[in-house]
């Protein structure tokens, strides 16, 4: 089990780019952090999601 | 004016509100009605009928006037010891760093509405090592961020780059009011010195749930916008 947006998720063994798809966040608009460190876009595909990790997706929003 | 608080310091405080829409329109009145002594506004639209259920400022007998000016008489008629300085035009590269030097304001709030003007204050701040509020709402979400240039994490260090889409028009009218004021009291709090700032986190607000949430993170080393120059 990991934390996600502060629940519990389970996806460990998913890539960030897997995760994204599957719970449908659109990944040109988002940051994602684990543990605390931000995951540069370019990773996205190859960094894993682990057990244990403390994933934050921040989807930035335009409107004002 | 603010009774109890440092209203010298609030009163000396010069603050550039980016945007006279649903986050400039409470942010703009709470710094107003508190007695910042100078808010500049900047806005190149026209008061639309359909601005007006988030948009505070302005009223329906302001419909197709420039919001800057319906801005400037709200703002006026709520405290005519403000100086309300107007810029009649949309944010640009061009001009927003001589907006911004133009009263030498003390701190910038983003209260625009694409992510391309978001990243265009964030590059000029960052540029200008002047202090901003970014905040953004879509739907029933909303969130804001202070930075501090160059001391804290910037919008690139987050988010690299402007997103290649368009933002959702959809804004549940009371979330721009939870958040502009947020922004307000940013901006408070800095001229006040006092309390900790939202510097390095993203505070986030669902209005579905009622909950914020607080999101911390920090600095990115090779930042296309804030990285050192060596």
């Amino acid at each position: 089990m990991l934390k996600i947006n502060g629940k519990p998720a389970d996806a460990a063994g998913l890539t960030v780019a897997e995760y994204l798809a599957r719970e449908n966040f659109d990944a040109r608009k988002v940051a994602v952090e684990i543990n605390e460190e931000i995951v540069p876009k370019k990773n996205f595909a190859e960094v894993v999601l682990r057990d244990g990790d403390i994933v934050e997706i921040i989807g930035l929003m335009g409107g004002g | 004016m603010l009774t109890g608080f440092d209203q010298k310091k609030i009163f000396a405080g010069k603050v550039l509100i980016v945007g006279a829409g649903g986050l400039g329109s409470p942010a703009a009145m709470y710094l107003a009605a508190a007695g910042v002594g100078m808010l500049g506004i900047v806005d190149g639209d026209r008061v639309d009928i359909s601005n007006l259920q988030r948009q505070i400022l302005h009223a329906t007998d302001d419909i197709n006037r420039p919001k800057v000016f319906s801005a400037r008489d709200t703002l006026t008629a709520l405290n005519p010891e403000v100086e309300v300085i107007t810029y009649a035009e949309r944010a640009t590269a061009d001009n927003l760093a001589d907006i911004v030097r133009d009263r030498n304001f003390d701190i910038v709030l983003d209260c625009t509405d694409s992510f391309a003007a978001k990243f265009l204050i964030n590059d000029v701040c960052v540029a200008l090592g002047k202090p901003f509020v970014h905040a953004g709402v879509e739907g029933y979400g909303g969130q804001l961020m202070t930075c501090l240039p160059r001391r804290s994490a910037c919008l690139r260090c987050v988010f690299e780059e402007p997103p290649s889409i368009q933002t959702r028009a959809e804004i549940f009218n009371v979330v721009a009011g939870v958040i502009g004021t947020l922004q307000a009291a940013e901006a408070l709090k800095f001229l006040l010195d006092v309390g900790e700032l939202l510097t390095n986190q993203m505070l986030t607000f669902d209005a579905l749930t009622s909950t914020f949430r607080r999101i911390k993170f920090a600095r990115n080393k090779i930042c296309a916008a804030c990285k050192e120059v060596t």
